[in-house]
């Protein structure tokens, strides 16, 4: 199961996908599924497992990031 | 090779307006952004669109680091360090603010100050350096008054080269819970500055002088601890983000950076910047040596050219700029045969800075100024005074 982090900003979705990869988390980015945010650009793929872990990362380094939605993608 | 970029025999010591030559890695990285990336960052899912955000990201923490500074998003990036202090000013500036600056700003920070003053919107305080340039802290204290928002201070002079005690002036401000912002297009990349450490609040740079990107590129740079929203954007418009609303993005560093920005340009900062941080010696070591260019200069000059005049201190700390004239001979013929007869590119007149001028004694008429840089030698200091020499001898 996959699921998605979406941030308010494309800024802080390339600075949480090198904290996400720098602490062993496989992680790719893609476009922000259009049913799930209205933002132009990217967010984070993750497996849905790591979804905790990411998120306390992310706190940990004050990377601000909007929620966590499973997504399977295409 | 390097040298091989500039035309043979040109010694470029304009390096204050703008530095060349560049490091060959920031060439390499602006042909390797237009030739291999080339997309916009932010905005597209693609691989391309990601790549090009990378770069964007990875100047904010070398931009970060330079500054010491723990948020990457509190980097803004603009077209120079104009746009930044315009953005802080105008920004934070509100009716019946008191303002505080110096009679040794550039046109930068005075012009947009000027023109609030202008529309009454702000009264404004101008503190008196001395004759070297320097502003006693001691005059910023007294000059705060209970309606002082904002101390307004250009770290080293664009016409004098000297340094600003500011970490005085920021404990000054913090004190007196006075907003400190800090014009810092010379000193960026030649003095180690601390945002926390010298109590800056808002800080602009250039990123086309000591740091060695291309032009068009610069920034403004939030303190940790500073409440961005206190500052209003001058831009609005598309940021990525939040593109259902129509308003504005109140997060950094979406809030002041509308529209797409200048990857190429940004690439090219990104390996000046590395390439300054990584050099044997670091900032430290290009101060250093602009120092020593700068007394070697001023030493020579004094000892080799009859009606040398310097307005720039060998004694103070310096940015590697200085000042000067030849008696009798107006500043604008010295540039004029300086670069037609002997290839050496400098500048002459004001600098866009009426006010440093006035200060030292030299308005209307200005100075020459030289402006040394990173690839700057010694021996390119001996051919620029025996040139001086031969043309206040009037050969």
């Amino acid at each position: 199961m996959k699921a998605v982090i979406l941030f308010h900003s494309t800024n802080h979705a390339i600075w949480a996908e090198n904290e996400l990869k720098e602490s062993k988390i496989l992680c790719k980015m893609i476009s922000v599924p259009r049913h799930l945010s209205s933002d132009c650009g990217y967010c984070v793929q993750i497996d849905a497992d790591d979804g905790e872990k990411a998120s306390s990362i992310l706190n940990a380094k004050n990377i601000e990031f909007d929620n966590i939605e499973n997504y399977e993608g295409e | 090779m390097l040298k091989d970029k500039i035309k043979s025999g040109v010694i470029y010591l304009d390096n204050a307006a703008t530095s060349f030559p560049k490091p060959e890695c920031v060439i390499d990285a602006v042909v390797n952004y237009m030739t291999q990336i080339g997309a916009n960052p932010g905005r597209s899912g693609h691989k391309l669109s990601i790549e090009a955000g990378q770069i964007v990201f990875k100047v904010r923490e070398s931009i970060a680091a330079l500054f010491k500074i723990k948020n990457p998003m509190n980097v803004i990036f603009t077209s120079n360090a104009t746009e930044a202090l315009n953005i802080a000013i105008k920004g934070i500036m509100q009716e019946g603010d008191h303002v505080i600056t110096t009679s040794m700003e550039h046109n930068s920070t005075i012009r947009p100050l000027h023109e609030l003053e202008k529309e009454a919107l702000i009264s404004l305080a101008i503190v008196q350096a001395d004759r070297n340039g320097i502003i006693d802290p001691k005059k910023i204290k007294e000059a705060i008054t209970v309606r002082t928002k904002s101390v307004v201070v250009n770290h080293a002079s664009n016409v004098l080269g000297c340094i600003q005690p500011i970490r005085e002036i920021g404990k000054i401000c913090k004190e007196n819970g006075v907003i400190f912002i800090v014009d810092c297009a010379q000193s960026a990349g030649v003095v180690p500055i601390d945002i926390n450490r010298d109590n800056i609040g808002i800080l602009a740079f250039a990123g086309h002088k000591g740091l060695y990107g291309p032009t068009g590129t610069g920034g403004m740079v939030i303190a940790d601890d500073f409440d961005h929203k206190k500052i209003k954007p001058l831009k609005y418009g598309g940021t990525g983000s939040l593109s259902d609303k129509i308003e504005q993005p109140d997060f950094l560093p979406d809030r002041f950076e509308s529209g797409t920005l200048n990857v190429a340009g940004l690439s090219g900062l990104l390996a000046g910047s590395q390439y300054i941080q990584k050099k044997p010696g670091g900032i430290k070591g290009i101060y250093l040596h602009k120092n020593e260019l700068q007394k070697y200069f001023i030493k020579q000059a004094e000892m080799q050219i009859p009606g040398f005049t310097c307005y720039s201190s060998s004694n103070l700390p310096s940015v590697g700029v200085i000042a000067f004239r030849l008696n009798n001979i107006s500043v604008s013929d010295v540039a004029q045969i300086l670069s037609d007869k002997y290839e050496i590119m400098c500048r002459q007149g004001l600098h866009c800075s009426p006010l440093a001028h006035q200060t030292i004694g030299t308005f209307p008429e200005g100075t020459l100024r030289f402006g040394f840089g990173i690839f700057n030698t010694k021996e390119e200091i001996d051919t620029a005074v025996h040139a001086l020499k031969s043309i206040s001898e009037g050969n």
